[in-house]
């Protein structure tokens, strides 16, 4: 399973960005081999649109889960219709505290 | 001839100096009156209530067929502006974010893109003074789409004798469409810092544009050295100063132009729009 958060930056130790579409990067942590991997998200600077240009890029990578702190509606929307689950994280760590929370499978899906 | 009234800041006056400069023309000559302020325009209330005609304004958004569609993702990815989202088994569209490119038609290997008309607004078409048509766009509730709904609104005014565009006010893309084949643009300021700050981002568009350009002040409390100062500095000549003046802002408030209960007002916006003429002709 493929789990992508949010992040301010490309590494997980950093902050997790609570804006989905607008975040600066995906980090994105594959369960089957324990990799993570980081991506730029283009769709970042968008004026509009972003979104659903942001749940595109990761239905492409064949993310199945999204851990976030706030999502929009066209971005929800657009994430279901590619398969991807999303769980609402409140805190405002590390990337790694999210994925941690993630794992443990105490988090609401929206 | 074809003038804008815009000016940057919102409040300033455009629409007063619209509907006056119409009338007054249309006492002589066959005028269209086009309300290109599409999110709230009420150019209409300074004249009687009448027949009107109105004319549904469409733009092209995508259908696609999901009988043909292979969710191959080529639209998505073309998609400039996240309008298109191909899933695991449907593809959604987000209209709120298409520009009508028609791109993602092209980009479509499987063919399984049509073109389909979703309304985003009204034209309406009224004459409510002789030899005055005023040509009213309305963008509908929730829809984005000012531009289109500008842009069909000044095809419906069409290309013959006087045609006064209120704007917008501020400086994107409603004020670019409305000045785009235009011949002439007043610009109306009040003496204010925010008048004049926004007067002079308005200026910079009309200047980009090559249009030409003359400055109407409107509230005048007499002292408006800066504004005037201005406009000697960019070289734009100040067309008229309308003063700040109680029966002016009670007739306007009442819903009345000046121009029509005011023969001498009248007169002076006739001589406003000939001064344009004159600029135009002359630049």
């Amino acid at each position: 399973m493929k789990i992508c958060i949010p992040s301010s930056g490309p590494e997980p130790g950093d902050l997790i960005d609570d804006r989905f579409g607008r975040a600066p990067y995906f980090i994105i942590h594959d369960t089957n081999n324990e990799k993570t991997e980081s991506h730029r998200n283009d769709a970042a600077g968008g004026a509009g649109g972003v979104g659903p240009k942001a749940a595109q890029f990761l239905i492409r990578l064949g993310v199945d889960m999204v851990v976030t702190g706030r999502v929009g509606g066209n971005a929800l929307e657009a994430l279901k219709a590619g398969g991807i689950k999303v769980y609402l994280y409140e805190g405002r760590g590390p990337v790694r505290e999210a994925l941690k929370a993630a794992l443990s499978g105490g988090l609401k899906e929206q | 001839m074809k003038i804008v009234v815009a000016s940057g800041k919102g409040g300033t006056g455009k629409s007063m100096v619209a509907g006056n400069l119409a009338f007054a023309l249309s006492s002589g000559t066959p005028v269209t009156l086009v309300d290109c302020d599409v999110e709230e325009p009420d150019l209409h209330l300074f004249f009687p209530e009448g027949p009107c005609a109105n004319t549904p304004v469409h733009i092209k958004v995508p259908h696609i067929n999901p009988d043909v569609c292979t969710l191959c993702g080529e639209c998505g990815d073309f998609c400039a502006f996240g309008a298109l989202l191909v899933g695991k088994d449907r593809v959604l569209f987000f209209p709120e974010q298409c520009h009508s490119c028609g791109g993602c038609m092209i980009a479509c290997p499987a063919g399984a893109i049509e073109e389909a008309d979703m309304p985003v607004g009204t034209i309406t078409v009224s004459h409510p003074e002789k030899n005055l048509t005023l040509v009213t766009g309305t963008l509908n509730e929730g829809a984005i789409q000012s531009v289109a709904v500008i842009r069909a609104a000044k095809m419906m005014a069409g290309n013959t004798g006087w045609i006064i565009y209120d704007a917008s006010p501020g400086t994107s893309c409603p004020v670019v469409e409305t000045l785009e084949g235009t011949e002439f643009c007043i610009l109306v300021t009040e003496s204010t810092p925010f008048g004049l700050h926004d007067l002079a981002l308005a200026l910079d568009v009309t200047m980009q544009m090559g249009i030409p350009s003359g400055v109407v002040i409107n509230r005048s409390d007499g002292r408006d050295e800066k504004a005037q100062q201005f406009c000697r500095e960019h070289k734009i000549p100040v067309l008229a100063t309308i003063p700040f003046d109680r029966r002016i802002a009670e007739v306007q408030g009442s819903g009345t132009l000046i121009a029509r209960i005011d023969p001498s007002w009248k007169d002076r916006f006739s001589a406003l729009a000939k001064d344009c003429l004159a600029l135009w002709e002359g630049s």
